[in-house]
């Protein structure tokens, strides 16, 4: 039970908290009407609740503290559950086929609104990957990755608005003008490190942004761009819930896609550049590794994924504008990233199940549904920096002087 | 050339770059301490501003004479900035002192979300009227075309606050305490400094400045809301980086040097690309300056 | 080498012939890795002339290369304070080194076709070897962070000697060991220009080290040679006693 020194200390946590809420949840202004409430009842919430929360929140950061003594006597990577599951084949294989039947299946059970809601999780699990590439590997802070998001978008829009060109041919193309930013954005930030780099990146995504509300005659400004076909099969009428369940499987097609690459680029020559890159880079320029051109490399690679999601995106919205590529959105992706394990694949696509469904499921809480995020932002980061999947990666493993297997 | 009209635009941008210095400080010098971009100090600055906004509310409705409500609410403000600051490193941002960066900066983030959601829910999304508590001085009145009293008031406060910091930071032991603790931490440890302290004190200090600021500009619009601090906070902290971050005078230099660019790029060239500048012009002079204007070039040793 | 007004490496003239193990000693500050820097390309020299003739290939003056470059060229060093890749293992931190001698890229990665599947194979194979070469066969799928220091410090080398350099740069390999680490160090060395085919420059401090392995030393103060010879003449030589005055070498 509580000794009474806790519960002192309990006692003036809540005290404090009460103090400090004080005039923003007391007292409620209204200068239109000049009537000041009073909502006392707020602050006996508050310091009731700060009162209990203070002896859970000293016993979690206690077990914290022993859990890291812990892990640094380890000393290996550890094997995440995940990671054991993937190499279990009784389980994994059966899983899989599990998971596969019902991504195939879940489109015809449900509401078309939920099959959009999958639709645009599996989008966030190809942007996350993206992202995972410039920031969980490389170790390069991209805080404006939406930019490459919205050329995507813009480019299959504006192609389609002058050219006619369908969905399908602007699908590379988008992919490959993505890549072409990643590039133009790489080269001015080769030098800067850490905070410098995200600052810098931040100010991309801001400018593209602004440009694109600005331009009026490249990019029609803020009211964006409507009537965006969706993509046909063969000229096939589909009806609007067919078109949604097309496009979702299209997505689920594209997600498996960019996870099978960014899983080969990450376990070759590349990926252990980039990840020597995110350790030292002077030492991995000492060791052969150009690193200018790792950097470059690992920004086109990362942003050819969001370019390839941006043309979705405008398919499946049928109307893009600047509003839908603001700095939220390159927090959201990296958050996505940093939540879900950096540099591990499977962390990227739960977090992104986890960042997209989540929210959706818990609409009945809809006012407090973005302060709850933020609250679970910072717990995870506390009690689990690490993210979901946290610490793990599938090293080149040596099993023998006669095999050489990764 | 219009004379008048250049000294309009250089007033006005001092104007500017006193408000984002006044906020930039916060950045930097948390920056300076943890190497943290506190991404929650635009909220610290509306919070400020709805504090000072509240309490001049219930002071006024008293029936408190105008200075008295102008004094008590910055008071107020500066105070409340200050505990969340403090309350808020404790919680989001001490737990993670040995965690990689990135960690922190999430957790950053969501402190930013969390206290503007917060505010939101607590008080109202509507822009709320910001009584105008600094009065217009009767004898500045043929000048005001220039210069508003009101604006001459934040220039001259900024001022104070700098020559304060400055004297803070190089003259006292908490001063010099703090500089050893940018250094290097665990050597200030080492011989004796609070490291705790000297963490709480920076985030005080910012957290102040930034509600002093908050109060002044919110007077000077009129109008707040709870998402002022994000926008504001972008703006500083570009300004802050502009000047190195970690640099105190970096904060201020860069902050002047975004007000006055923002300032004359409106002026004589257009308005609607104004944030767009901004952001070219920090990436310019990062590109030839990777540390900022007035930042330390840390070269590393090899 | 001058940094603004400060010179620091002055006129340093050093020739590294096939199969040498040559030693720049001199007290701290002396401008040793400083020189190192200006080798391996971290550094630009404000002056003077770096020249390598790779046996088989004709002379290259490399000022100014990037230090990656430089090491595709077949100069590989390692570093005073320990630069491994922490979060790596044992065996990725060696296949880094394999990584400019290696070919494949992007469709490489992407598509794995035979030969490159091949050619990442090869690369842990190699880089077994080079640890088996090294001693620290033992610790191969560890992380680099948690080796002990001593073998963090061969890991280097390993690395070092995984990008197939034809002059190897050791600054400092020696710092923190204890006598039976730096013994075996001493072996190692030898047995490296023995079988790898390979020069050695080496930064040291620990006098003993020198003396054993060197065939030729150099000795630098304030950015200036003040020295050059064989062990013995060094051990002698009036100036060098002067620059370490107060150190004195036991034999």
């Amino acid at each position: 039970m509580a000794s009474l020194i806790e519960i002192r200390k309990s006692f003036l946590v809540s005290i404090w908290f009460m103090f400090l809420t004080f005039p923003i949840m007391v007292i409620r202004v209204n200068t239109v009407e000049n009537v000041i409430q009073w909502r006392w009842n707020n602050m006996i919430a508050v310091g009731l609740g700060s009162f209990l929360l203070s002896f859970v929140w000293r016993y979690l950061i206690r077990r914290k503290e022993q859990g890291v003594q812990r892990q640094e006597e380890s000393t290996g990577l550890r094997r995440s559950i995940f990671q054991r599951i993937g190499e279990d084949r009784r389980i994994f294989l059966p899983g899989l086929t599990v998971a596969a039947v019902a991504v195939v299946v879940f489109p015809f059970l449900v509401s078309m609104y939920q099959v959009n809601i999958m639709t645009t999780a599996f989008m966030y699990i190809m942007l996350g990957l993206g992202l995972n590439i410039v920031v969980g590997v490389a170790g390069l802070l991209d805080l404006g990755y939406v930019a490459f998001y919205a050329v995507g978008a813009y480019t299959y829009a504006l192609l389609n608005y002058h050219f006619g060109l369908s969905f399908w041919i602007c699908l590379p193309i988008g992919a490959g003008l993505g890549a072409v930013f990643g590039i133009l954005l790489g080269f001015p930030v080769l030098r800067l490190r850490g905070d410098y780099l995200a600052i810098v990146t931040l100010g991309f995504g801001e400018i593209i942004r602004l440009v694109l509300e600005n331009w009026n005659e490249f990019s029609f400004g803020p009211s964006g761009i409507a009537n965006i076909p969706r993509p046909g099969l063969f000229g096939v009428a589909f009806s609007l819930e067919a078109h949604s369940r097309y496009i979702y499987f299209i997505v689920v097609i594209l997600a498996i896609f960019t996870i099978f690459m960014v899983n080969r680029l990450q376990n070759s020559r590349i990926g252990r550049a980039w990840l020597a890159l995110r350790e030292d880079e002077i030492a991995c320029q000492a060791m052969g590794v150009d690193k200018t051109r790792t950097k470059l490399t690992a920004f086109a690679l990362g942003a050819t994924w969001a370019g390839l999601a941006g043309v979705v995106f405008a398919a499946k919205t049928t109307f893009i504008n600047p509003a839908s590529f603001t700095l939220w959105e390159s927090i959201n992706i990296l958050c996505i990233v940093v939540l879900g394990g950096m540099g591990s694949i499977t962390g990227v696509v739960l977090g992104a199940l986890v960042l997209v469904l989540l929210p959706e499921y818990l609409r009945a809480f809809a006012e407090y549904r973005i302060l709850t995020f933020g609250v679970v932002l910072v717990l995870m980061m506390v009690f689990r920096p690490g993210g979901i999947v946290s610490n793990v990666r599938r090293t080149y493993q040596f099993e023998g002087p006669d095999s050489g297997d990764k | 050339m219009d004379l008048q009209y250049f000294a309009e635009l250089f007033l006005g941008g001092l104007t500017r770059g006193s408000i984002y210095a006044l906020i930039a400080l916060g950045y930097t010098m948390v920056y300076g301490i943890i190497e943290l971009i506190n991404f929650a100090h635009g909220e610290i600055y509306m919070i400020g501003a709805f504090t000072g906004l509240i309490v001049a509310t219930v002071l006024t409705f008293a029936g408190f004479p105008t200075l008295a409500v102008l004094v008590l609410a910055s008071v107020a403000a500066v105070v409340y900035s200050s505990c969340y600051g403090y309350t808020m490193e404790k919680i989001a941002y001490k737990p993670l002192r040995g965690a990689p960066r990135l960690s922190a900066l999430i957790s950053a983030i969501g402190m930013s979300l969390f206290l503007q959601n917060y505010v939101l829910l607590a008080q109202t999304s509507d822009f709320l009227p910001f009584p105008s508590l600094v009065p217009d001085l009767p004898f500045w009145e043929p000048y005001a075309h220039i210069i508003s009293s009101q604006e001459i008031v934040i220039i001259s406060v900024t001022a104070l606050v700098m020559i304060l910091l400055n004297l803070l930071i190089k003259f006292t032991r908490m001063g010099k305490a703090m500089r050893a603790t940018s250094q290097d931490r665990e050597m200030a440890m080492l011989t004796g400094v609070d490291v705790n302290r000297v963490i709480s004190l920076t985030f005080i200090i910012g957290s102040a400045t930034a509600a002093l600021g908050a109060v002044l500009i919110a007077s000077h619009i009129g109008q707040i809301n709870f998402y002022v601090g994000f926008i504001a906070g972008i703006k500083a902290f570009v300004a802050a980086v502009l000047g190195g971050i970690g640099s105190v005078p970096g904060a201020v230099v860069g902050a002047l040097v975004l007000g006055w660019t923002e300032s004359f790029f409106t002026g004589y060239i257009s308005s609607d690309y104004e944030d767009v500048f901004a952001f070219i012009f920090l990436v310019v002079i990062l590109i030839f300056k990777p540390s900022g204007i007035l930042g330390r070039s840390e070269t590393q040793k090899v | 080498m001058d940094f603004g007004g400060l010179r620091a490496v002055d006129r340093l003239d050093l020739e590294i012939h096939c199969g040498e193990i040559v030693a720049l000693i001199g007290p701290n500050g002396a401008g040793k890795t400083t020189f190192f820097n200006c080798i391996t390309g971290i550094y630009t020299p404000t002056a003077g002339d770096i020249r390598i003739h790779p046996p088989g290939r004709e002379t290259k003056r490399i000022n100014g290369l990037k230090p990656n470059r430089v090491t595709e060229l077949g100069l590989a060093r390692t570093f005073q304070n320990i630069r491994l890749f922490h979060q790596m293992t044992v065996l990725e931190n060696v296949m880094i080194g394999r990584h400019c001698r290696l070919r494949s890229g992007i469709p490489g990665a992407v598509f794995r076709p035979p030969h490159t599947v091949k050619e990442e194979r090869q690369a842990v194979m190699d880089s077994y070897r080079i640890l088996e070469k090294i001693g620290l066969e033992r610790f191969v799928n560890d992380l680099a962070k948690n080796l002990p220091y001593g073998a963090q410090r061969r890991l280097e080398i390993a690395r070092a000697l995984a990008t197939e350099p034809f002059l190897l740069l050791l600054d400092e390999p020696a710092a923190g060991m204890n006598p039976h680490e730096t013994h075996e160090l001493d072996q190692l060395i030898l047995r490296l220009r023995e079988t790898e085919n390979v020069s050695i420059l080496l930064i040291e401090h620990d006098m003993k080290l020198v003396m054993s392995l060197s065939d030729r030393i150099y000795v630098m103060d304030y950015g200036r040679k003040i020295a050059e010879g064989t062990p013995r003449q060094i051990k002698n030589d009036p100036a060098v006693i002067k620059a370490y005055l107060g150190e004195e070498y036991v034999a």
